[in-house]
């Protein structure tokens, strides 16, 4: 194990003191970062788009869990370019059922090590948001509640775009997707992002998280800490989406970097209930800006930036009105 | 040692999951599966299974749960009815085609709509193509030898496919019989542990459930049709080797007083309780009964070879495919013997639990019997239906 170094340069943290991970300390978040490993294990080559967003949540949570791990795959994007057989970019051992019951699957695997003796083998369950907060919510639900010890990260792109972008419950408002497209009658998506992480803390689950591919660092300290979790543990990651999003590659880091940013998406933990704002940006972008570097909102108007707005300065008020760090 | 006793034919069914060393059971209750389920919850929580028991929330999850527990390389087992199979129906052909040794009772049971909580086949039989080794038994005593079969088969590595072990509801699973549980040790003997080539193994990383493009699907299609080939003369030395050390057997195919007879019931599953008594009431050496085990891979030669001195073939069975007239079962005979001289008639009976009594059966011979005589019958008739009522 040593300090990661081959991370492109567009993963870049700039508050690891505008270096990139080579860094062996985050200042930001005065976390040390030498348990990053440099063997890749969800490896190169695979047929994700250039920017994909996603494939650096997966990727970044292997090298947080190391080899002695297995990895269960709801369908999706992650899951198609990944896997085509023959080939694989899994170098852990993986396997994919179906849509909605990676977590399911993932407790079948949990309680199979059980019984065979294997409990320091860890389990990861991997799915979208379409596959979490829609198809798979039952199956990840109950899974929670049962009390299983795994990992679920649900790679959070906010449609559905392995069969062409269309609405997720986990859309923002406003999005146009070819399931919510704006029209004459349309200002795209009518409702807000279901807010998965509160749902799946109502478990009541000892450890939950929301974090961005933006901030690889929090996002890996947050993977490890899940693994650690005896129990189920719960990570959300916004993961941006190039065509989804309707964004150029070269962006993709930076429009998830400004969804925090703007307090669009917020990265905080519930450790045992006990919740913390892991990251305060410095200042607070407006939602627009976020909005205008993405053609999925470039329809709205004003009146329903807004209403944006609105929403994402209630939440930020509720969150960081009481952070008084 | 084996011993008798006097059970449920749900607890014949966890006996069994208890001598086969069941490492994981998903468990969803149904009416008229509950019972199992029940029962090998009771046997985790006195230590009798050493056993992860997983409370799913669905049978979809059930059936997820069991697959990612085979891929690891633990034994499992669940056990569902009717709209909980159906609800599996995504996941069952996911299990075969992943090629995962699977056990699952199937208590059969009506599908809705009317919601129908009462025996009859439909249910599995409209997953015979899922690619799941199907076994149809008559008693308590065969389920629970069956679900040791099927483990045996399934698990065979010329095999590797999931096996579905379907007792009628209600008329085997709530019914008491005298059940002779065998010896642990034997069962061991005749079932070693189990071991998988391919398992979800850090040491040694796979990947399962790839995505199969037009250039390799129908490769993966046609392997598993050749397991569930190969998968016949396994069962039918599972049999053997079982009636070796177990003292009885049933054959893939069962013969009852064949040896002259011209007219032939043909059915799977408890009903050939009823015909057996019947045609011992008739005393009539020309009328036999075939009782299909083993539906799935279809004993297609021995069927053939039972029917070889047959003229005509009724087929009593507890299911209909709408829309073709008669049961699955019937068409499938008609196929197996395509080109041959025999007549083959169906009887649909016992959908939703509506009772099939020895009438029903004495009606069946009979249409068959003018059948032989050069009458003119019906092709498909339904037993004890309510003609007014339709």
């Amino acid at each position: 194990m040593r300090v990661a170094v081959d991370i492109p340069s567009y993963v870049r943290c700039r508050h690891v003191c505008g270096a990139s991970l080579a860094a062996s300390r985050c200042y930001k978040f005065g976390r040390l970062v030498k348990e990053v490993s440099d063997e890749e294990l969800f490896a190169p080559g695979h047929r994700g788009c250039a920017g994909c967003g996603c494939t650096i949540a997966m990727r970044l949570a292997l090298k947080v869990a190391g080899r002695n791990v297995i990895v269960t795959h709801a369908t999706g994007c992650m899951e198609v370019i990944s896997s085509p057989y023959p080939e694989t970019a899994w170098r852990v051992p993986w396997i994919h059922v179906a849509f909605e019951n990676s977590a399911a699957v993932a407790s079948g695997v949990e309680a199979a090590l059980k019984a065979l003796g294997k409990r320091h083998v860890k389990v990861i369950a991997f799915g979208g948001d379409g596959g979490t907060v829609d198809i798979g919510f039952q199956a990840l639900s109950g899974a929670l509640e049962r009390g299983h010890d795994f990992v679920y990260i649900c790679y959070d792109n906010e449609a559905y775009m392995n069969t062409g972008i269309q609405r997720s419950g986990a859309t923002p408002y406003g999005a146009a997707t070819t399931t919510s497209p704006p029209g004459r009658e349309s200002f795209g998506n009518r409702t807000f992002k279901k807010d998965m992480p509160r749902i799946v803390a109502a478990h009541g689950i000892p450890y939950v998280a929301t974090a961005s591919v933006a901030f690889p660092l929090d996002y890996m300290e947050k993977v490890r800490k899940a693994l650690e979790t005896e129990g189920p543990a719960y990570v959300h990651v916004h993961a941006s989406c190039t065509p989804g999003w309707g964004i150029p590659s070269e962006k993709s880091i930076e429009v998830a970097r400004l969804a925090v940013d703007s307090g669009m998406w917020i990265l905080y933990e519930l450790e045992n209930g006990r919740g913390r704002v892991t990251y305060k940006p410095p200042e607070k972008r407006p939602v627009k800006e976020y909005l205008r570097m993405q053609k999925r909102f470039r329809h709205l108007t004003d009146e329903h930036i807004e209403v944006l707005q609105r929403y994402v300065d209630e939440r930020w008020d509720e969150v960081f009105g009481e952070d008084e760090e | 040692m084996p011993h008798r006793d006097v059970m449920h034919g749900s607890r014949a069914v966890a006996e069994a999951v208890r001598l086969c060393d069941v490492k994981v059971v998903a468990a969803y209750p149904i009416t008229p599966q509950t019972h199992i389920v029940e029962d090998i919850a009771e046997m985790v929580a006195n230590g009798e299974l050493d056993a992860e028991y997983i409370m799913v929330e669905s049978e979809h999850s059930a059936m997820s749960a069991c697959i990612g527990a085979s891929a690891t390389g633990a034994r499992s087992f669940t056990a569902t009815a009717s709209q909980g199979l159906a609800l599996m129906h995504e996941v069952l052909w996911i299990a075969s085609g992943l090629r995962l040794p699977i056990v699952m009772v199937n208590a059969n049971r009506a599908l809705s709509a009317p919601i129908n909580i009462w025996n009859d086949q439909s249910d599995s039989i409209a997953e015979r193509d899922s690619g799941w080794i199907q076994i149809y038994v008559e008693t308590a005593q065969e389920a629970l030898d069956s679900v040791i079969q099927a483990y045996r088969i399934a698990e065979d590595a010329e095999v590797l496919l999931p096996a579905m072990v379907c007792m009628d509801g209600f008329v085997l699973t709530h019914t008491v019989e005298p059940v002779e549980v065998p010896d642990r040790e034997q069962v061991r003997e005749y079932l070693p542990e189990l071991r998988m080539p391919h398992t979800l193994d850090p040491e040694n990383p796979i990947t399962m459930g790839s995505l199969g493009d037009p250039n390799y699907y129908m490769e993966c299609r046609k392997q598993q049709e050749l397991a569930m080939e190969r998968a016949l003369e396994v069962a039918r030395r599972a049999d053997e080797e079982f009636r070796r050390v177990f003292g009885r057997g049933y054959g893939v195919v069962e013969e009852y007083n064949m040896e002259d007879a011209e007219v032939v019931l043909v059915t799977m599953g408890s009903v050939a309780g009823t015909i057996k008594d019947t045609i011992d009431m008739l005393g009539d050496e020309s009328v036999g009964l075939l009782r299909l085990r083993l539906f799935r891979p279809f004993p297609k030669e021995a069927v053939r070879r039972a029917l070889a001195n047959a003229k005509v073939v009724n087929v009593i069975e507890k299911d209909v495919s709408i829309g073709m007239g008669e049961g699955a079962l019937m068409t499938e005979l008609k196929s197996v013997l395509y080109g041959s001289d025999i007549k083959v008639l169906g009887t649909v009976a016992g959908l939703g639990g509506r009772d099939i009594t020895t009438g029903h059966i004495r009606q069946a011979v009979e249409r068959a019997q003018r059948a032989l005589r050069g009458e003119r019958v019906d092709e498909v008739a339904w037993a004890g239906l309510k003609e007014e009522a339709v």
